[in-house]
């Protein structure tokens, strides 16, 4: 129905029928086909009475599921518009199926207090994705002073982040956590040393000599995360850990689970899916960070997002104007897009590869809410309706042209995926696409 | 009639043995056009080349321009200080403007590594690598091969060996790549901090010993070392390098047999190379640099043609 | 390519003869061999360069010098050709100034070669005078050259070709017109 494929002006889920869907709520053991009746955003699973007046959406051959999730992207709002504003990045997260993002505060000025975390989060009050913001750890995230944490908590931040870089001084990572942790919020790090990584643009090892550019070793990352899960343990706090993507790190966090440490962590698609050598002709939408490394570290990534050790699957979605990637390799920022291709990309290489389709809703809708302390949603009667709705046959091709991002820097460009978001349903609105 | 089938010179990575072989024999007919009274051929005629000379170089873009005139094209430079690029016009701002001045070869020396790939993405010119970073430079490795083969007939099996930052040198990825493809056996040798990681995967031997490196080789290239990475602390001193990984005659001596001694240039003397082994009967650097020219007509000559279709120009 | 050979113009017999009666023209044009010297064009002229010098010694007793010019860097279809054809080798191992310069190639046609052989020979040195030996000429001029020894004229039509065979690279000394197909 067109009126539902509205971005700009999302359609309220006033009186609608997902006509013959499969729902999958692992939670509530349903895998069932059956219509979802939505009235005024609220849910009524498989209605013995539909009402005449109701929309009816023929949705058969549709997967819905609760809500996804993206632990791990940027909005670039304020100070980087010309890439991703607000506004955009939701369209371009309900655009990929996303009903929720958390948004990482490395903008201009940083997310650093409670002024500027407010002004987000009220741009961001009318949408119909929840923009759960992640405020920065320190001040100016100059890695000294810690946030006003509390007060922080209080406008409901669950997670304080430096992102974009580590907490370097080790003595203020122990504060952070220490201090976080009394508030039941959780840091996020970057993890990095920036000793090791300095200058570096691309993974150290055969590639980035072939190429002749400045590397950034494995050891960096896996370096910083056992010094967090060593921190973390030592102050009884609890640490999550962005973008891995080496085989070490992936193994010290197991191990870490396995002493009862509470550690989490979240692993992007490009580093499952990508490796190194696709930087050969040096074009920027393969440069990121951390970087794609081997082929190693990408097995090992997988293996962790199958057995659960690393939590949640997430994006670390980072819009640039074109100009910006329209620059020599080592000079180019780093940063791809993600919110509009991990969804296709997660039907059509991991679920039913590597992990079956329970394990990545756990990877998508729990995880990331758990890590941010956020209420779960459910498929089932009186629920408010969170949904993300999957053509899970739908066949398409990665055109970065017609993303509703800013930004068009993305490493699948031109993949062919089976597997598509049809739309969401969230906090009184659909928006759902036409087929 | 079928000749090279790049468009580009970006670098040895995707040049065939034919290709190389090819450039190398086309340099030998060039050469005799350097010796003869006139030195030039009109073969270039009307054709525009522009040195884009965004890191500093006389000997380069010298060597590059002498090769572009005896082919009598038009040459253009353009070099860092006083350029756009230096007002912060970005490196795609100045390729579009060459672009719209109907240049058709760009020579381009850049500090970026795949800055001349980013080129070739945007213009239509041909471009000429003419070092980019620390990745590529292609020409002088094509030049040291010629030197090479010259000098030993074949470089298949021919056993050479690089001394000197690998890390941070061009030149040597360059001369890996192509030695490789021709055949030739390779070993770097350098302090295992100038040595960069993954490097046997392109199939070098690595040593950290010169001693035993001049016993296994026949020909060796010493590479410049830049005195700045010595203050990055990548080594303790040039006191230390020159003890340990300096050309000395006294080391030359213990060879089984006489070796080869290229370098391409700058040389700090008495740091890698000492003075008596630069200018000994060994040494065959100012071949390279006269084979330089003859190189880099080689290489203007087999791309700057095809532009258009062809008619076979009849007897 | 291919080609169909459409006539046998002149046989491996016919070719020795013409090969003496040329040398014997050029003795008696040149009123001797005094700073007589020859220059092949690549790649048949420079065997027949090679031969009318033997020739020329047989008939005078004198050595004459042989040089061999490659033309490509003169051509004036550089950079409408699809290809860069392949450099061959230029060598004039004598010194060009005051001498007399017999050019020598297999086939005149266009006359493009020729010019662009002049131009080489002026920027390599400065002979007193130039001549052309040609073993064919097949007509249709496009620039004002004339050659001065002749072994065949031979008028062609478009699409026919004169093929010249000789013993060094071919099986077989012969002049052939052909009929190119095209492919």
């Amino acid at each position: 129905m067109r009126k539902y494929a509205n971005f700009d002006e999302p359609a309220r889920a006033r009186n609608l029928v997902l006509q013959g869907v499969r729902a999958v709520d692992p939670e509530r053991n349903l895998d069932q086909v059956l219509d979802l009746h939505i009235r005024d955003g609220i849910l009524s699973v498989a209605p013995k009475e539909i009402p005449a007046d109701a929309d009816l959406l023929d949705l058969r051959g549709h997967l819905v599921t609760p809500g996804w999730f993206d632990l791990h992207v940027h909005l670039r709002e304020p100070g980087g518009e010309v890439a991703e504003t607000i506004l955009s990045g939701c369209q371009a997260a309900m655009n990929g199926g996303f009903t929720g993002v958390a948004c990482m505060p490395n903008t201009e000025p940083p997310l650093d207090d409670a002024g500027r975390v407010r002004w987000v989060m009220e741009k961001a009050a009318s949408l119909p994705v929840d923009v759960q913001v992640v405020a920065a750890a320190t001040r100016g995230r100059s890695g000294k002073q810690l946030v006003e944490m509390s007060e922080l908590v209080e406008l409901g931040v669950r997670a304080f982040s430096d992102d974009g870089k580590p907490i370097a001084d080790t003595a203020v990572l122990r504060h952070a956590l220490e201090y976080a942790n009394m508030l039941g919020a959780r840091i996020f790090e970057h993890a990095d040393d920036p000793d090791l990584s300095a200058g570096g643009t691309m993974n150290e090892g055969e590639w980035s000599t072939r190429l002749g550019l400045p590397g950034i070793p494995a050891v960096s990352e896996t370096l910083d995360v056992l010094r967090c899960i060593l921190v973390a343990r030592y102050a009884g706090a609890a640490v999550h850990i962005c973008h891995v993507s080496t085989k070490e790190s992936v193994e010290w966090i197991r191990w870490a689970k396995q002493q009862g440490i509470r550690v989490t962590a979240e692993v992007c698609p490009h580093h499952l899916l990508l490796t190194e050598e696709r930087c050969r002709e040096f074009d920027t939408d393969f440069k990121m960070n951390p970087p794609l490394r081997s082929e190693e570290d990408r097995q090992a990534c997988l293996h962790g997002l199958a057995d659960g050790t690393l939590d949640a699957y997430c994006t670390d979605h980072a819009p640039h104007a074109w100009e910006a990637k329209a620059q020599e390799f080592d000079v180019a920022p780093f940063g791809v897009v993600g919110l509009e291709t991990a969804l296709g990309l997660a039907f059509t290489h991991l679920v039913g590869r590597h992990l079956d389709l329970k394990a990545m809703i756990e990877r998508v809708v729990y995880a990331p809410r758990r890590i941010l302390s956020q209420p779960l949603p459910a498929i089932a009667n009186g629920e408010p309706a969170n949904l993300t709705i999957i053509d899970p046959e739908g066949s398409w091709t990665v055109r970065p042209d017609e993303f509703r991002s800013k930004s068009r820097n993305t490493p699948f460009k031109g993949w062919e995926l089976t597997g598509r978001a049809r739309g969401i349903v969230n906090r009184g609105f659909a928006v759902i696409k036409e087929a | 009639m079928s000749l090279l089938t790049h468009k580009h010179l970006l670098g040895l990575a995707d040049y065939s043995e034919a290709d190389i072989t090819i450039v190398l024999d086309t340099a030998e007919r060039m050469k005799e056009i350097l010796e003869r009274p006139v030195p030039k051929v009109p073969t270039l005629r009307g054709v525009t080349v522009v040195n884009l000379f965004m890191e500093s170089s006389t000997r380069t873009r010298v060597s590059f321009e002498l090769a572009e005139k005896r082919l009598s094209a038009d040459t253009l430079n353009f070099a860092v200080s006083g350029s756009s690029l230096s007002k912060g016009e970005t490196l795609l701002d100045t390729a579009l403007n060459i672009e719209a001045m109907k240049i058709d070869v760009v020579v381009m020396r850049h500090k970026s590594p795949g800055s001349p790939h980013f080129l070739a993405r945007h213009l239509d010119s041909i471009i000429i690598n003419a070092g980019d970073g620390c990745h590529e430079h292609p020409t002088q490795a094509l030049l040291d091969m010629m030197t090479l083969r010259q000098k030993f007939g074949a470089l298949k099996g021919l056993r050479v060996c690089l001394v000197g930052d690998i890390s941070h040198s061009r030149v040597a990825l360059s001369n890996i790549i192509g030695l490789k493809t021709m055949g030739a056996q390779v070993t770097v040798c350098g302090p295992a901090t100038l040595i960069p990681r993954g490097i046997e995967r392109l199939g070098v031997q690595v040593t950290h010993s010169l001693d035993e490196a001049i016993q296994r080789c026949d020909a060796l290239n010493v590479l410049r070392l830049q005195l700045e990475r010595q203050e990055a602390g990548l080594f303790p001193s040039l006191r230390e390098y020159h003890q340990y990984f300096g050309l000395t005659r006294r080391r030359l001596e213990k060879a089984p047999a006489p070796l080869t001694i290229l370098h391409p240039g700058p040389m700090n003397r008495g740091v890698e190379i000492t003075s008596d082994v630069a200018d000994s009967e060994h040494s065959v650097i100012l071949q390279q640099v006269t084979n330089g020219v003859a190189v880099r007509m080689a290489v203007l000559y087999l791309l700057a043609g095809a532009k258009m279709p062809s008619t076979e120009m009849k007897v | 390519m291919d080609y169909k050979v459409k006539a046998v113009l002149v046989d491996s017999a016919g070719f020795a003869r013409t090969i003496t009666r040329l040398a014997h023209e050029i003795i008696e044009r040149n009123r001797g061999t005094e700073r007589l010297a020859f220059v092949g064009m690549q790649t048949r002229g420079v065997y027949l360069a090679q031969r009318l010098a033997r020739k020329v010694e047989e008939i005078e007793g004198t050595a004459l010098p042989v040089g061999v010019l490659d033309t490509t860097m003169y051509r004036d279809d550089f950079r409408t050709a699809l290809k860069q054809p392949q450099v061959r080798v230029t060598e004039i191992p004598f010194d060009l100034y005051n001498m007399n310069v017999v050019l020598v190639d297999d086939v005149l046609y266009t006359g493009r070669t020729v010019r662009a052989a002049l131009d080489a020979l002026m920027d390599l040195g400065r002979p007193k005078r130039i001549q052309l030996a040609v073993l064919v000429d097949r007509g249709h001029r496009e620039l004002p050259i004339k050659p001065d020894f002749v072994g065949r004229n031979v008028p062609t039509s478009i699409n026919e070709e004169v093929r010249v065979r000789m013993t060094e690279i071919d099986s077989e000394d012969a002049v052939l017109l052909v009929e190119v197909q095209q492919p």
